[in-house]
């Protein structure tokens, strides 16, 4: 067995221990499921009063808004779930327990993801899927092969590209110690900017978030293909098909920024 | 172990009768309330990092947020009231107000259940409620000055907002605030409060942001809800929270109206303070002091 295959397992037993452990306090896990796909749904209602005042925001109409809606939370639920913990690598490294990822004989992403996953964030995916539910009650899809091929593969790539800026954000702790709240704003500020079109936006904000933080390509891009939309900011057509190659990029970067992170890192030596 | 929660009166020196000396001691009560909210102040203000932070991700989230209500309002004047220039300077405010008001997430008193300190804090000659009181004003103070100001000033550079036009509105703004504190914190106290009872209120916790973070006004103005929807936001003592202290500033009350705004404030912050002396007080029945 190689060396991924055995950290694959090893972390699908982690998770399974966690899950078991989060089992154990029924009520409370019940509890949170719905506070968190309450919490989330919020959300949503604001989407619904805007939509109370006219038919088209920015040329989409509330299914397309809900479509963009639906697939942005169900792929930062997902980063969230599993690399949503970074956030407090920032204390690990203030109070020195970083140190105790170090000298165990595993990868240390391996070891930091799979430390705490909060099973509570089903609940705002189960809300994401109702939504999308909802866009799909509304819209008309005209379903052929590529258009569904290319919906399988957005919550995965959305998740690739919201991990892999999570991870590249949390990273700049190894310097900083405090710049997680920083890196909140491409993260959970990503969620709320995908699930409006990108053409809402500012042109400035727009650049940085197709060249710089590619969050367009967690749905925005993939979106005009399944929805058949022009597209309002005139990038060419092939743009729409581009998510995967940039989410395995973002990724293969990812990993490097993290290794030079954590080879850089200083204990505090208290 | 009720006595612990004394009036504020009780347990000061001097308290009682000769008259002059009662002023003396209202005056001493006075100081160390002052004191406690300026603890509150200095406590937040060593972490300057966390408060730049803040900033950046408020104002990132306010330009978002802002960019949604200028499609919102592609081609249209005015809704419910507030037309584009109003819907913005609402939004700045909003950011700014966010950790003012400390909408999500204030768990103090309910770690201090958790680890049993909370006997302790009981055990203070000061009033437990009024102390905490005190300390998140003193909290708020920081907020405003740190985290609400730079935020707004930031939009207001960028997207251009609408200043108050009449001198008084200066003065009933932070009033509006404060009372917005309050009203706030009697809410996240009896949520705190509630850690005594239920093992998990995080979960409670993350039901009752998602309600008021929409019925608030926070996430979308309330002047923009529909119908019936708005009526009974408005009703509500969420409103309160930010959607008042924010048409206060956009001047959408005048003269007795704006009145009645602040005096709906200080009657839910009331109702809401005294409910949590009755949850407090079932709390300090509940309370009992392992031995050691």
């Amino acid at each position: 067995m190689g060396e991924a295959a055995e950290s694959a397992a090893l972390y699908w037993r982690l998770v399974r221990a966690q899950i078991r452990a989060q089992w154990q306090y029924r009520a409370s896990f019940v509890l949170q499921l719905f506070g968190a796909f309450a919490l989330t749904f919020v959300d949503f209602l604001s989407v619904l009063v805007i939509f109370a005042h006219l038919p088209y925001l920015a040329g989409w109409s509330l299914g397309e808004v809900a479509f963009l809606y639906g697939t942005s939370y169900i792929a930062f639920q997902f980063a969230d779930l599993t690399v949503g913990q970074l956030d407090g690598l920032g204390d690990k490294v203030q109070r020195g327990d970083f140190d105790l990822v170090l000298i165990r004989p595993r990868g240390t992403l391996l070891q930091l993801l799979a430390s705490d996953i909060a099973m509570r964030r089903l609940g705002a995916m189960a809300q994401a899927g109702v939504v999308l539910g909802f866009a799909f009650s509304l819209v008309n899809v005209h379903w052929t092969l590529e258009r569904v091929l290319l919906l399988l593969t957005m919550p995965i790539t959305g998740f690739l590209v919201f991990a892999g800026v999570w991870v590249i954000g949390a990273t700049t702790t190894f310097w900083t110690t405090r710049s997680m709240e920083v890196v909140n704003s491409v993260t959970y500020g990503g969620q709320f900017l995908t699930s409006y079109p990108m053409n809402v936006y500012g042109a400035w904000l727009r650049r940085i978030f197709i060249f710089a933080v590619p969050l367009a390509f967690v749905n925005y891009f993939p979106a005009l293909y399944v929805l058949d939309k022009r597209d309002p900011l005139g990038m060419p057509g092939f743009v729409r098909f581009l998510a995967p190659a940039v989410a395995i990029v973002l990724l293969f970067v990812a990993s490097r920024v993290w290794r030079f992170g954590v080879r850089h890192y200083r204990s505090t030596g208290s | 172990m009720a006595h612990f929660n004394r009036p504020p009166w009780r347990g000061v020196r001097g308290f009682g009768v000769p008259r002059d000396r009662a002023l003396q001691a209202i005056g001493e009560i006075m100081t160390l309330y002052w004191q406690v909210a300026l603890r509150g102040f200095r406590r937040y203000a060593t972490y300057r990092a966390a408060t730049f932070a803040g900033v950046f991700t408020n104002t990132v989230f306010g330009f978002l947020r802002a960019y949604v209500m200028i499609a919102l309002y592609a081609g249209r004047g005015s809704i419910g009231g507030f037309d584009l220039r109003d819907t913005l300077t609402y939004t700045f405010v909003t950011q700014g107000m966010l950790m003012v008001v400390y909408i999500w997430n204030w768990w103090e008193i309910a770690l201090t259940i958790r680890s049993g300190d909370i006997v302790s804090d009981f055990s203070r000659p000061l009033d437990y409620q009024l102390y905490w009181l005190a300390q998140d004003a003193g909290r708020a103070t920081y907020h405003a000055i740190f985290r609400g100001i730079p935020p707004f000033l930031i939009g207001a550079a960028v997207f251009g907002v609408r200043l108050p036009a009449h001198p008084w509105t200066w003065l009933f703004f932070p009033l509006s605030i404060y009372l917005a504190v309050a009203v706030s914190f009697a809410f996240r106290f009896m949520l705190n409060l509630s850690a005594f009872w239920l093992f998990d209120y995080r979960g409670i916790g993350s039901i009752a942001a998602a309600v008021w973070t929409f019925l608030s006004g926070f996430a979308v103005p309330i002047a923009l809800f529909p119908g019936t929807l708005q009526t009974v936001a408005r009703a509500l003592p969420f409103a309160a929270f930010v959607n008042t202290p924010v048409e206060i500033f956009l001047e959408k009350q005048q003269g007795w109206a704006l009145l009645g705004a602040l005096a709906f404030q200080a009657g839910w912050a009331l109702a809401l303070l005294a409910a949590g002396r009755l949850v407090l007080a079932a709390a300090e029945r509940k309370v009992v002091v392992q031995g050691g």
